[in-house]
Protein backbone atom coordinates (compact mmCIF):
# COMPACT_ATOMS: atom_id res chain seq x y z
CA UNK A 1 0.00 0.00 0.00
CA UNK A 2 1.21 3.55 0.30
CA UNK A 3 -0.09 4.35 -3.25
CA UNK A 4 -2.08 7.03 -2.99
CA UNK A 5 -5.65 7.40 -4.25
CA UNK A 6 -5.59 7.56 -8.35
CA UNK A 7 -6.95 10.83 -8.66
CA UNK A 8 -10.34 11.13 -10.92
CA UNK A 9 -11.75 13.12 -13.06
CA UNK A 10 -15.46 12.61 -13.84
CA UNK A 11 -16.90 14.37 -16.92
CA UNK A 12 -20.33 14.16 -17.28
CA UNK A 13 -21.31 14.26 -21.20
CA UNK A 14 -25.33 15.58 -20.85
CA UNK A 15 -28.16 14.47 -23.38
CA UNK A 16 -31.32 15.66 -24.26
CA UNK A 17 -33.67 12.86 -22.92
CA UNK A 18 -34.13 9.27 -22.44
CA UNK A 19 -35.61 8.36 -25.39
CA UNK A 20 -32.80 9.74 -27.60
CA UNK A 21 -30.01 7.20 -28.25
CA UNK A 22 -27.54 9.14 -26.52
CA UNK A 23 -29.70 9.69 -23.30
CA UNK A 24 -29.22 8.72 -20.26
CA UNK A 25 -32.14 8.13 -18.03
CA UNK A 26 -31.25 10.49 -15.35
CA UNK A 27 -31.28 13.69 -17.43
CA UNK A 28 -31.37 15.53 -20.50
CA UNK A 29 -28.81 17.30 -22.67
CA UNK A 30 -28.28 19.73 -19.00
CA UNK A 31 -31.85 20.89 -21.10
CA UNK A 32 -33.18 19.97 -17.81
CA UNK A 33 -31.03 19.71 -14.53
CA UNK A 34 -33.04 17.51 -13.29
CA UNK A 35 -31.67 16.87 -9.36
CA UNK A 36 -31.43 12.75 -10.62
CA UNK A 37 -28.43 13.75 -12.83
CA UNK A 38 -26.61 15.67 -10.25
CA UNK A 39 -27.34 12.94 -7.83
CA UNK A 40 -25.65 10.33 -10.60
CA UNK A 41 -22.46 12.59 -10.11
CA UNK A 42 -22.51 12.19 -6.36
CA UNK A 43 -22.52 8.33 -6.57
CA UNK A 44 -19.88 6.59 -5.06
CA UNK A 45 -17.10 4.59 -6.54
CA UNK A 46 -15.40 1.94 -5.02
CA UNK A 47 -13.77 2.99 -1.87
CA UNK A 48 -16.89 3.54 -0.62
CA UNK A 49 -18.87 0.77 -1.63
CA UNK A 50 -20.12 -2.39 0.08
CA UNK A 51 -20.42 -6.01 -1.29
CA UNK A 52 -24.22 -6.13 -0.66
CA UNK A 53 -26.08 -4.63 -3.12
CA UNK A 54 -29.43 -4.29 -0.69
CA UNK A 55 -32.37 -2.15 -2.29
CA UNK A 56 -31.29 0.34 0.84
CA UNK A 57 -28.21 0.00 0.85
CA UNK A 58 -25.56 2.02 -0.46
CA UNK A 59 -24.61 1.86 -4.41
CA UNK A 60 -22.76 -1.86 -5.21
CA UNK A 61 -20.08 -1.04 -7.41
CA UNK A 62 -18.85 -3.61 -9.53
CA UNK A 63 -16.20 -3.12 -12.87
CA UNK A 64 -17.01 -5.43 -15.18
CA UNK A 65 -18.53 -8.24 -13.10
CA UNK A 66 -15.97 -7.67 -10.40
CA UNK A 67 -17.30 -6.25 -6.96
CA UNK A 68 -14.91 -4.36 -5.48
CA UNK A 69 -16.73 -4.06 -2.43
CA UNK A 70 -14.01 -2.98 1.12
CA UNK A 71 -11.09 -4.06 -1.20
CA UNK A 72 -9.02 -3.09 -2.61
CA UNK A 73 -9.79 0.38 -0.04
CA UNK A 74 -9.72 3.78 -1.44
CA UNK A 75 -8.41 3.09 -4.77
CA UNK A 76 -9.70 6.84 -6.29
CA UNK A 77 -10.56 10.32 -5.79
CA UNK A 78 -12.66 12.04 -7.28
CA UNK A 79 -11.44 15.61 -7.60
CA UNK A 80 -13.74 17.33 -10.10
CA UNK A 81 -16.67 16.52 -11.94
CA UNK A 82 -17.35 18.97 -15.15
CA UNK A 83 -20.77 18.88 -16.96
CA UNK A 84 -20.75 19.44 -20.74
CA UNK A 85 -23.95 20.73 -21.68
CA UNK A 86 -24.37 19.48 -25.77
CA UNK A 87 -23.97 22.13 -28.50
CA UNK A 88 -27.20 23.59 -30.19
CA UNK A 89 -26.09 22.05 -33.22
CA UNK A 90 -27.46 18.35 -31.99
CA UNK A 91 -30.74 19.51 -33.04
CA UNK A 92 -33.04 17.94 -30.55
CA UNK A 93 -36.58 18.19 -30.09
CA UNK A 94 -37.32 21.31 -27.79
CA UNK A 95 -33.52 21.78 -26.79
CA UNK A 96 -33.29 25.38 -26.04
CA UNK A 97 -30.11 27.52 -26.88
CA UNK A 98 -27.15 26.48 -25.31
CA UNK A 99 -26.97 30.04 -23.48
CA UNK A 100 -29.78 29.10 -21.40
CA UNK A 101 -28.45 25.69 -20.54
CA UNK A 102 -25.08 26.58 -19.76
CA UNK A 103 -26.55 29.51 -17.24
CA UNK A 104 -28.96 26.98 -15.55
CA UNK A 105 -26.20 24.42 -14.80
CA UNK A 106 -24.33 27.13 -13.25
CA UNK A 107 -27.25 28.03 -11.18
CA UNK A 108 -27.58 24.26 -10.44
CA UNK A 109 -24.07 23.85 -9.17
CA UNK A 110 -23.46 26.64 -6.96
CA UNK A 111 -23.89 24.50 -3.82
CA UNK A 112 -21.63 22.00 -5.31
CA UNK A 113 -17.48 22.44 -4.36
CA UNK A 114 -16.70 19.74 -6.86
CA UNK A 115 -18.72 19.92 -10.09
CA UNK A 116 -19.07 22.79 -12.41
CA UNK A 117 -20.17 23.48 -15.68
CA UNK A 118 -17.91 23.71 -18.98
CA UNK A 119 -19.00 25.17 -21.76
CA UNK A 120 -16.37 24.73 -24.33
CA UNK A 121 -18.64 22.02 -26.01
CA UNK A 122 -21.59 24.03 -26.50
CA UNK A 123 -19.55 26.75 -27.52
CA UNK A 124 -18.12 25.06 -30.57
CA UNK A 125 -19.74 25.51 -34.09
CA UNK A 126 -20.89 22.12 -34.46
CA UNK A 127 -21.91 19.22 -33.24
CA UNK A 128 -19.02 17.60 -31.43
CA UNK A 129 -18.16 13.95 -31.46
CA UNK A 130 -18.17 12.13 -27.54
CA UNK A 131 -15.03 11.20 -27.73
CA UNK A 132 -13.32 14.28 -29.18
CA UNK A 133 -14.67 16.12 -26.01
CA UNK A 134 -13.07 13.66 -23.98
CA UNK A 135 -9.83 14.19 -25.54
CA UNK A 136 -10.39 17.79 -25.08
CA UNK A 137 -10.75 17.48 -21.38
CA UNK A 138 -7.95 15.33 -21.09
CA UNK A 139 -6.12 17.31 -22.45
CA UNK A 140 -6.76 20.41 -20.67
CA UNK A 141 -6.43 18.18 -17.49
CA UNK A 142 -2.71 17.29 -18.63
CA UNK A 143 -1.42 20.64 -19.32
CA UNK A 144 -2.83 21.64 -16.07
CA UNK A 145 -0.96 18.85 -14.32
CA UNK A 146 1.70 19.52 -16.38
CA UNK A 147 2.08 22.92 -14.95
CA UNK A 148 1.55 21.56 -11.70
CA UNK A 149 4.26 19.07 -12.20
CA UNK A 150 6.80 22.24 -12.96
CA UNK A 151 5.86 24.18 -10.51
CA UNK A 152 6.72 21.67 -7.78
CA UNK A 153 9.75 20.35 -9.09
CA UNK A 154 11.14 24.50 -8.91
CA UNK A 155 10.25 24.36 -5.50
CA UNK A 156 11.84 21.50 -4.57
CA UNK A 157 15.05 21.17 -7.19
CA UNK A 158 17.00 19.11 -5.07
CA UNK A 159 14.85 16.13 -4.56
CA UNK A 160 14.68 12.55 -5.79
CA UNK A 161 11.39 10.71 -6.51
CA UNK A 162 12.30 6.94 -4.78
CA UNK A 163 11.95 7.40 -1.19
CA UNK A 164 11.84 11.02 -0.58
CA UNK A 165 9.21 11.93 2.37
CA UNK A 166 7.80 14.80 0.28
CA UNK A 167 7.86 12.62 -3.31
CA UNK A 168 4.27 11.81 -2.07
CA UNK A 169 3.68 15.26 -3.19
CA UNK A 170 3.97 15.35 -6.70
CA UNK A 171 1.01 15.54 -8.57
CA UNK A 172 -0.35 12.35 -10.18
CA UNK A 173 -1.91 12.78 -13.84
CA UNK A 174 -5.25 12.11 -13.31
CA UNK A 175 -7.81 9.97 -14.93
CA UNK A 176 -10.80 11.27 -17.06
CA UNK A 177 -13.88 9.14 -17.10
CA UNK A 178 -16.95 9.54 -18.47
CA UNK A 179 -20.27 9.31 -16.57
CA UNK A 180 -23.28 8.21 -17.88
CA UNK A 181 -26.74 6.54 -17.62
CA UNK A 182 -27.18 2.62 -18.22
CA UNK A 183 -28.78 3.62 -21.57
CA UNK A 184 -26.07 5.45 -23.04
CA UNK A 185 -23.85 2.44 -23.29
CA UNK A 186 -26.78 0.34 -24.73
CA UNK A 187 -26.62 2.73 -27.76
CA UNK A 188 -23.19 1.09 -28.38
CA UNK A 189 -24.97 -1.54 -29.84
CA UNK A 190 -27.06 0.82 -32.30
CA UNK A 191 -26.13 0.01 -35.65
CA UNK A 192 -23.99 2.21 -37.51
CA UNK A 193 -23.77 4.88 -34.55
CA UNK A 194 -20.30 4.11 -32.89
CA UNK A 195 -16.99 4.09 -34.54
CA UNK A 196 -15.13 0.95 -33.23
CA UNK A 197 -12.12 2.80 -32.43
CA UNK A 198 -14.13 5.09 -30.66
CA UNK A 199 -15.47 2.91 -28.51
CA UNK A 200 -12.44 1.43 -27.94
CA UNK A 201 -10.74 4.75 -26.98
CA UNK A 202 -14.02 5.89 -24.99
CA UNK A 203 -13.88 2.75 -22.72
CA UNK A 204 -10.86 1.92 -22.99
CA UNK A 205 -8.48 4.97 -22.70
CA UNK A 206 -11.03 6.95 -20.45
CA UNK A 207 -13.41 4.66 -18.95
CA UNK A 208 -16.96 4.38 -18.24
CA UNK A 209 -18.56 5.38 -15.00
CA UNK A 210 -22.09 4.27 -15.56
CA UNK A 211 -25.61 4.90 -13.20
CA UNK A 212 -27.94 1.84 -13.86
CA UNK A 213 -31.24 2.49 -11.61
CA UNK A 214 -32.35 -0.55 -8.71
CA UNK A 215 -32.91 -3.36 -10.64
CA UNK A 216 -31.74 -2.91 -13.83
CA UNK A 217 -28.17 -4.90 -14.48
CA UNK A 218 -26.03 -3.72 -17.13
CA UNK A 219 -23.19 -6.47 -16.67
CA UNK A 220 -25.07 -8.69 -19.07
CA UNK A 221 -24.80 -6.66 -21.94
CA UNK A 222 -21.21 -5.87 -21.32
CA UNK A 223 -20.85 -9.55 -21.05
CA UNK A 224 -22.25 -10.42 -24.26
CA UNK A 225 -20.06 -7.34 -26.22
CA UNK A 226 -16.70 -8.57 -27.09
CA UNK A 227 -15.20 -5.32 -27.09
CA UNK A 228 -17.05 -4.32 -23.87
CA UNK A 229 -16.30 -7.16 -22.04
CA UNK A 230 -12.14 -6.65 -22.94
CA UNK A 231 -12.41 -3.69 -21.25
CA UNK A 232 -15.08 -4.00 -18.44
CA UNK A 233 -11.78 -3.71 -15.37
CA UNK A 234 -12.35 -0.06 -16.75
CA UNK A 235 -16.21 -0.15 -16.63
CA UNK A 236 -17.59 1.19 -13.48
CA UNK A 237 -20.95 -0.39 -12.80
CA UNK A 238 -23.04 2.10 -9.94
CA UNK A 239 -26.42 1.42 -8.84
CA UNK A 240 -28.26 3.91 -7.94
CA UNK A 241 -30.30 3.29 -4.68
CA UNK A 242 -32.86 5.81 -4.67
CA UNK A 243 -35.63 5.40 -7.44
CA UNK A 244 -35.20 9.28 -8.34
CA UNK A 245 -36.52 9.46 -12.04
CA UNK A 246 -36.78 12.61 -12.73
CA UNK A 247 -36.90 13.05 -16.62
CA UNK A 248 -36.66 16.52 -18.42
CA UNK A 249 -38.98 15.60 -20.37
CA UNK A 250 -41.56 15.61 -17.52
CA UNK A 251 -40.20 18.64 -16.20
CA UNK A 252 -40.37 20.69 -19.49
CA UNK A 253 -44.12 19.26 -20.03
CA UNK A 254 -44.85 20.10 -16.20
CA UNK A 255 -43.74 23.94 -16.83
CA UNK A 256 -45.46 24.12 -20.00
CA UNK A 257 -48.30 22.99 -17.67
CA UNK A 258 -48.38 25.10 -15.00
CA UNK A 259 -47.47 22.44 -12.91
CA UNK A 260 -45.33 22.55 -10.15
CA UNK A 261 -41.33 21.35 -10.13
CA UNK A 262 -40.38 22.62 -6.67
CA UNK A 263 -38.23 20.60 -5.06
CA UNK A 264 -37.47 18.69 -8.47
CA UNK A 265 -34.67 21.07 -9.85
CA UNK A 266 -33.01 23.86 -7.61
CA UNK A 267 -35.05 26.70 -6.86
CA UNK A 268 -32.61 29.11 -8.53
CA UNK A 269 -33.23 27.40 -11.63
CA UNK A 270 -36.78 27.20 -11.56
CA UNK A 271 -36.79 31.52 -11.15
CA UNK A 272 -33.84 31.61 -14.07
CA UNK A 273 -36.67 29.64 -15.73
CA UNK A 274 -39.60 31.90 -14.92
CA UNK A 275 -37.62 35.10 -15.40
CA UNK A 276 -36.01 34.04 -19.16
CA UNK A 277 -39.34 32.48 -20.01
CA UNK A 278 -37.47 29.61 -21.57
CA UNK A 279 -39.24 26.75 -21.88
CA UNK A 280 -42.75 27.42 -23.48
CA UNK A 281 -45.02 25.47 -26.55
CA UNK A 282 -42.91 26.67 -28.92
CA UNK A 283 -39.64 26.25 -27.61
CA UNK A 284 -40.60 22.48 -27.28
CA UNK A 285 -41.23 22.03 -31.08
CA UNK A 286 -38.24 23.36 -32.35
CA UNK A 287 -35.92 20.80 -34.24
CA UNK A 288 -39.29 19.17 -34.95
CA UNK A 289 -38.87 16.56 -37.55
CA UNK A 290 -35.22 17.08 -37.78
CA UNK A 291 -32.74 14.32 -37.39
CA UNK A 292 -30.43 14.09 -34.67
CA UNK A 293 -26.74 15.72 -35.79
CA UNK A 294 -25.14 12.17 -34.95
CA UNK A 295 -27.40 10.29 -37.13
CA UNK A 296 -26.91 13.05 -39.88
CA UNK A 297 -23.82 12.62 -39.98
CA UNK A 298 -23.50 8.91 -40.53
CA UNK A 299 -26.22 8.80 -43.12
CA UNK A 300 -25.41 12.14 -45.50
CA UNK A 301 -27.97 10.60 -47.98
CA UNK A 302 -30.86 10.75 -46.14
CA UNK A 303 -32.66 14.26 -46.43
CA UNK A 304 -32.86 15.11 -42.94
CA UNK A 305 -34.93 17.79 -42.79
CA UNK A 306 -39.18 17.05 -43.03
CA UNK A 307 -41.70 19.80 -42.92
CA UNK B 1 -69.69 33.01 -10.53
CA UNK B 2 -68.80 30.67 -8.15
CA UNK B 3 -65.70 31.11 -5.81
CA UNK B 4 -63.05 28.44 -5.19
CA UNK B 5 -63.68 26.69 -1.48
CA UNK B 6 -60.37 27.48 0.37
CA UNK B 7 -58.24 24.52 1.53
CA UNK B 8 -55.54 23.84 3.93
CA UNK B 9 -53.47 20.93 3.56
CA UNK B 10 -52.39 18.94 7.07
CA UNK B 11 -49.78 16.13 6.29
CA UNK B 12 -48.74 13.78 9.47
CA UNK B 13 -45.90 12.18 9.35
CA UNK B 14 -42.43 11.22 11.59
CA UNK B 15 -40.06 13.53 9.11
CA UNK B 16 -37.26 12.10 10.08
CA UNK B 17 -35.71 13.82 8.32
CA UNK B 18 -37.82 16.06 5.82
CA UNK B 19 -37.19 15.23 2.54
CA UNK B 20 -37.97 16.55 -1.36
CA UNK B 21 -40.32 13.79 -0.99
CA UNK B 22 -42.56 15.09 1.45
CA UNK B 23 -42.48 18.38 0.03
CA UNK B 24 -43.44 17.06 -3.45
CA UNK B 25 -46.85 15.84 -1.54
CA UNK B 26 -47.95 19.29 -0.98
CA UNK B 27 -46.96 20.59 -4.61
CA UNK B 28 -48.85 17.56 -6.00
CA UNK B 29 -51.76 17.80 -3.78
CA UNK B 30 -52.00 21.68 -4.23
CA UNK B 31 -51.42 21.39 -8.47
CA UNK B 32 -54.55 18.83 -8.13
CA UNK B 33 -57.19 20.75 -6.16
CA UNK B 34 -56.43 23.84 -8.41
CA UNK B 35 -56.86 22.02 -11.45
CA UNK B 36 -60.33 20.90 -10.64
CA UNK B 37 -61.43 24.67 -10.82
CA UNK B 38 -63.21 24.21 -7.53
CA UNK B 39 -60.35 24.77 -5.30
CA UNK B 40 -58.08 27.12 -3.49
CA UNK B 41 -55.69 25.86 -1.52
CA UNK B 42 -54.61 28.94 0.94
CA UNK B 43 -51.97 26.54 3.26
CA UNK B 44 -49.90 23.59 4.17
CA UNK B 45 -48.94 22.29 7.45
CA UNK B 46 -46.39 19.55 8.48
CA UNK B 47 -47.25 18.11 11.17
CA UNK B 48 -44.34 16.07 12.82
CA UNK B 49 -44.96 13.23 15.28
CA UNK B 50 -44.35 13.26 18.85
CA UNK B 51 -41.54 11.46 20.58
CA UNK B 52 -44.25 9.14 21.98
CA UNK B 53 -45.36 7.39 18.43
CA UNK B 54 -42.27 5.35 19.47
CA UNK B 55 -40.62 3.95 16.27
CA UNK B 56 -37.69 2.90 15.71
CA UNK B 57 -35.06 5.82 14.66
CA UNK B 58 -37.35 8.32 15.76
CA UNK B 59 -34.94 11.15 16.71
CA UNK B 60 -36.06 14.23 19.23
CA UNK B 61 -38.74 16.16 17.87
CA UNK B 62 -36.49 19.15 18.67
CA UNK B 63 -34.65 18.42 15.44
CA UNK B 64 -37.33 17.33 13.30
CA UNK B 65 -39.37 20.59 13.60
CA UNK B 66 -36.23 22.67 12.97
CA UNK B 67 -35.33 20.75 10.26
CA UNK B 68 -38.89 20.92 9.00
CA UNK B 69 -38.60 24.72 9.00
CA UNK B 70 -35.40 24.67 7.52
CA UNK B 71 -36.55 22.46 4.25
CA UNK B 72 -39.34 24.79 4.05
CA UNK B 73 -37.53 28.56 4.42
CA UNK B 74 -38.13 28.59 0.48
CA UNK B 75 -41.86 28.12 0.76
CA UNK B 76 -43.97 30.41 0.35
CA UNK B 77 -47.11 28.40 1.72
CA UNK B 78 -46.45 25.58 3.81
CA UNK B 79 -45.66 25.79 7.37
CA UNK B 80 -44.26 23.52 9.95
CA UNK B 81 -47.14 23.20 13.28
CA UNK B 82 -44.93 21.62 16.63
CA UNK B 83 -48.56 21.38 18.44
CA UNK B 84 -48.77 17.98 17.72
CA UNK B 85 -44.77 17.11 18.53
CA UNK B 86 -45.10 19.00 21.66
CA UNK B 87 -48.05 17.07 23.17
CA UNK B 88 -47.08 14.80 26.26
CA UNK B 89 -48.51 11.71 24.82
CA UNK B 90 -49.15 10.71 21.13
CA UNK B 91 -51.92 12.02 19.63
CA UNK B 92 -54.61 10.20 17.15
CA UNK B 93 -54.38 11.35 13.69
CA UNK B 94 -58.17 12.54 13.79
CA UNK B 95 -57.38 14.85 16.70
CA UNK B 96 -54.72 16.29 15.12
CA UNK B 97 -57.16 17.41 12.71
CA UNK B 98 -60.05 18.34 14.65
CA UNK B 99 -57.18 20.99 16.65
CA UNK B 100 -55.79 22.60 13.48
CA UNK B 101 -59.68 22.80 12.12
CA UNK B 102 -60.41 24.45 15.15
CA UNK B 103 -57.60 26.81 14.79
CA UNK B 104 -59.09 27.62 11.46
CA UNK B 105 -62.35 28.32 12.38
CA UNK B 106 -60.94 30.74 15.08
CA UNK B 107 -58.76 32.54 12.23
CA UNK B 108 -61.83 32.16 10.14
CA UNK B 109 -64.02 33.63 12.95
CA UNK B 110 -62.15 37.13 13.81
CA UNK B 111 -61.26 37.56 10.15
CA UNK B 112 -65.20 38.18 9.18
CA UNK B 113 -65.69 39.85 12.75
CA UNK B 114 -62.97 41.94 11.22
CA UNK B 115 -64.83 42.16 8.14
CA UNK B 116 -68.20 43.07 9.71
CA UNK B 117 -66.67 45.87 11.81
CA UNK B 118 -64.83 47.07 8.27
CA UNK B 119 -68.60 47.16 6.47
CA UNK B 120 -71.35 47.09 9.37
CA UNK B 121 -74.22 48.33 6.60
CA UNK B 122 -73.83 45.89 4.25
CA UNK B 123 -75.93 42.78 3.46
CA UNK B 124 -74.76 40.07 2.28
CA UNK B 125 -76.94 39.37 -0.62
CA UNK B 126 -76.33 40.83 -4.13
CA UNK B 127 -73.73 43.23 -2.23
CA UNK B 128 -70.11 44.01 -3.96
CA UNK B 129 -68.46 43.46 -1.10
CA UNK B 130 -69.78 40.72 0.02
CA UNK B 131 -67.87 38.51 -1.90
CA UNK B 132 -64.87 39.60 0.19
CA UNK B 133 -66.57 37.80 3.01
CA UNK B 134 -64.26 35.02 4.13
CA UNK B 135 -65.42 31.39 2.99
CA UNK B 136 -64.80 29.16 5.81
CA UNK B 137 -61.74 26.85 4.83
CA UNK B 138 -61.76 23.11 4.18
CA UNK B 139 -59.44 21.34 5.99
CA UNK B 140 -58.12 18.44 4.47
CA UNK B 141 -55.22 15.21 5.05
CA UNK B 142 -52.47 15.15 3.02
CA UNK B 143 -51.51 11.27 2.65
CA UNK B 144 -49.65 8.60 1.03
CA UNK B 145 -51.57 5.22 -0.41
CA UNK B 146 -49.98 2.88 1.78
CA UNK B 147 -51.50 5.81 4.68
CA UNK B 148 -54.99 4.52 2.72
CA UNK B 149 -54.37 1.00 3.18
CA UNK B 150 -54.01 1.44 7.00
CA UNK B 151 -57.60 1.87 7.24
CA UNK B 152 -58.05 -2.24 6.43
CA UNK B 153 -55.45 -3.27 9.13
CA UNK B 154 -57.43 -4.82 12.34
CA UNK B 155 -58.10 -2.36 15.31
CA UNK B 156 -55.97 -0.04 13.98
CA UNK B 157 -58.72 2.71 13.39
CA UNK B 158 -62.14 3.35 15.19
CA UNK B 159 -64.89 3.11 12.70
CA UNK B 160 -65.83 6.75 13.50
CA UNK B 161 -62.45 8.07 13.37
CA UNK B 162 -62.25 7.12 9.79
CA UNK B 163 -65.66 8.67 8.99
CA UNK B 164 -64.90 11.78 10.45
CA UNK B 165 -61.45 12.11 8.82
CA UNK B 166 -62.64 11.19 5.49
CA UNK B 167 -66.52 12.31 5.56
CA UNK B 168 -65.97 15.66 7.49
CA UNK B 169 -62.61 16.76 6.62
CA UNK B 170 -61.52 14.78 3.31
CA UNK B 171 -57.91 13.20 2.27
CA UNK B 172 -55.69 13.82 -0.64
CA UNK B 173 -54.29 10.54 -1.50
CA UNK B 174 -50.74 10.77 -3.43
CA UNK B 175 -50.12 7.46 -5.07
CA UNK B 176 -47.22 6.52 -7.50
CA UNK B 177 -47.08 5.95 -11.21
CA UNK B 178 -48.33 2.41 -11.36
CA UNK B 179 -50.19 2.26 -8.08
CA UNK B 180 -54.40 3.01 -8.40
CA UNK B 181 -55.67 2.96 -5.01
CA UNK B 182 -59.41 3.71 -6.77
CA UNK B 183 -60.10 -0.49 -6.25
CA UNK B 184 -59.15 -0.25 -2.19
CA UNK B 185 -61.87 2.57 -2.24
CA UNK B 186 -64.29 0.56 -4.09
CA UNK B 187 -63.91 -2.58 -2.14
CA UNK B 188 -64.51 -0.31 1.31
CA UNK B 189 -67.79 0.24 1.78
CA UNK B 190 -67.29 2.99 4.40
CA UNK B 191 -64.68 4.51 1.65
CA UNK B 192 -66.87 3.90 -1.09
CA UNK B 193 -69.50 5.81 0.63
CA UNK B 194 -67.09 8.82 1.10
CA UNK B 195 -65.27 8.41 -2.26
CA UNK B 196 -66.08 12.51 -2.98
CA UNK B 197 -64.42 13.65 -0.53
CA UNK B 198 -61.00 11.26 -1.31
CA UNK B 199 -58.97 12.96 -3.66
CA UNK B 200 -56.37 10.82 -6.15
CA UNK B 201 -53.19 12.58 -6.83
CA UNK B 202 -51.16 10.67 -9.28
CA UNK B 203 -47.36 11.04 -8.58
CA UNK B 204 -45.97 11.75 -12.55
CA UNK B 205 -42.04 11.91 -11.20
CA UNK B 206 -40.86 8.44 -10.01
CA UNK B 207 -39.91 9.61 -6.75
CA UNK B 208 -39.12 7.25 -4.19
CA UNK B 209 -36.67 9.00 -1.78
CA UNK B 210 -37.68 7.22 2.00
CA UNK B 211 -36.65 8.60 5.07
CA UNK B 212 -35.25 5.44 6.26
CA UNK B 213 -32.75 5.26 2.96
CA UNK B 214 -31.62 8.52 3.97
CA UNK B 215 -30.78 8.07 7.52
CA UNK B 216 -29.15 4.36 6.51
CA UNK B 217 -26.70 6.58 3.64
CA UNK B 218 -25.93 8.88 6.16
CA UNK B 219 -25.26 6.47 9.05
CA UNK B 220 -22.37 5.05 6.07
CA UNK B 221 -21.13 8.53 4.89
CA UNK B 222 -22.93 8.44 1.61
CA UNK B 223 -23.78 11.64 0.05
CA UNK B 224 -27.59 12.61 0.03
CA UNK B 225 -27.32 16.04 -1.87
CA UNK B 226 -30.14 16.63 -3.91
CA UNK B 227 -32.41 14.40 -2.07
CA UNK B 228 -33.07 16.28 0.78
CA UNK B 229 -32.18 20.07 1.45
CA UNK B 230 -28.90 21.26 2.08
CA UNK B 231 -29.88 23.27 4.84
CA UNK B 232 -31.12 19.97 6.29
CA UNK B 233 -28.21 18.53 5.47
CA UNK B 234 -25.77 21.07 7.26
CA UNK B 235 -28.15 20.80 10.21
CA UNK B 236 -27.85 17.32 10.39
CA UNK B 237 -24.03 17.24 10.36
CA UNK B 238 -24.08 20.15 12.78
CA UNK B 239 -26.42 18.43 15.67
CA UNK B 240 -25.02 14.74 14.46
CA UNK B 241 -28.72 14.12 14.50
CA UNK B 242 -28.45 10.45 12.50
CA UNK B 243 -25.85 7.88 14.28
CA UNK B 244 -26.02 4.32 14.35
CA UNK B 245 -27.13 4.86 18.40
CA UNK B 246 -30.25 7.00 17.29
CA UNK B 247 -31.01 4.30 14.65
CA UNK B 248 -31.19 1.64 17.62
CA UNK B 249 -33.93 4.09 19.89
CA UNK B 250 -36.95 2.50 20.19
CA UNK B 251 -35.92 -0.45 19.18
CA UNK B 252 -38.56 -3.67 19.92
CA UNK B 253 -40.82 -1.39 21.02
CA UNK B 254 -44.52 -1.51 19.83
CA UNK B 255 -45.68 1.63 18.09
CA UNK B 256 -47.58 3.66 20.25
CA UNK B 257 -51.37 3.33 18.52
CA UNK B 258 -50.97 -0.05 18.34
CA UNK B 259 -50.08 -0.40 22.18
CA UNK B 260 -53.53 1.33 22.81
CA UNK B 261 -55.15 -0.95 20.93
CA UNK B 262 -53.64 -3.74 22.78
CA UNK B 263 -52.79 -2.63 26.13
CA UNK B 264 -52.52 -6.37 27.09
CA UNK B 265 -49.65 -7.10 25.05
CA UNK B 266 -46.29 -6.24 26.97
CA UNK B 267 -44.90 -3.94 24.48
CA UNK B 268 -40.97 -3.37 26.00
CA UNK B 269 -39.00 -6.16 24.38
CA UNK B 270 -35.38 -5.83 25.70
Amino acid sequence: MGNPPWPLRLFRRSYRTPLSPFGTQTSGAVNFLARSLLRASQADLPHAASTTPAPQGPPSVTAGNRKFGRSPPGRYQVIEGIMSPVSDRYGKKGLVSARHRVAMAKLALETSDWIRVDPWESEQDTWTETVKVLRHHYNEALRAFQSKKEFTRNKHPMESSAGDSLSCQQPVLPELKLLCGADFLQTFKTPNLWKEEDIKEIVGKFGLVCISRAGSDPSQFIQESDLLSKFQHNIFLVREWIQNEVSATQIRSALCRGLSVKYLIPDSVIAYIVQHNVYTAESERRNEGHLLQPLRLQNPTINPLRD
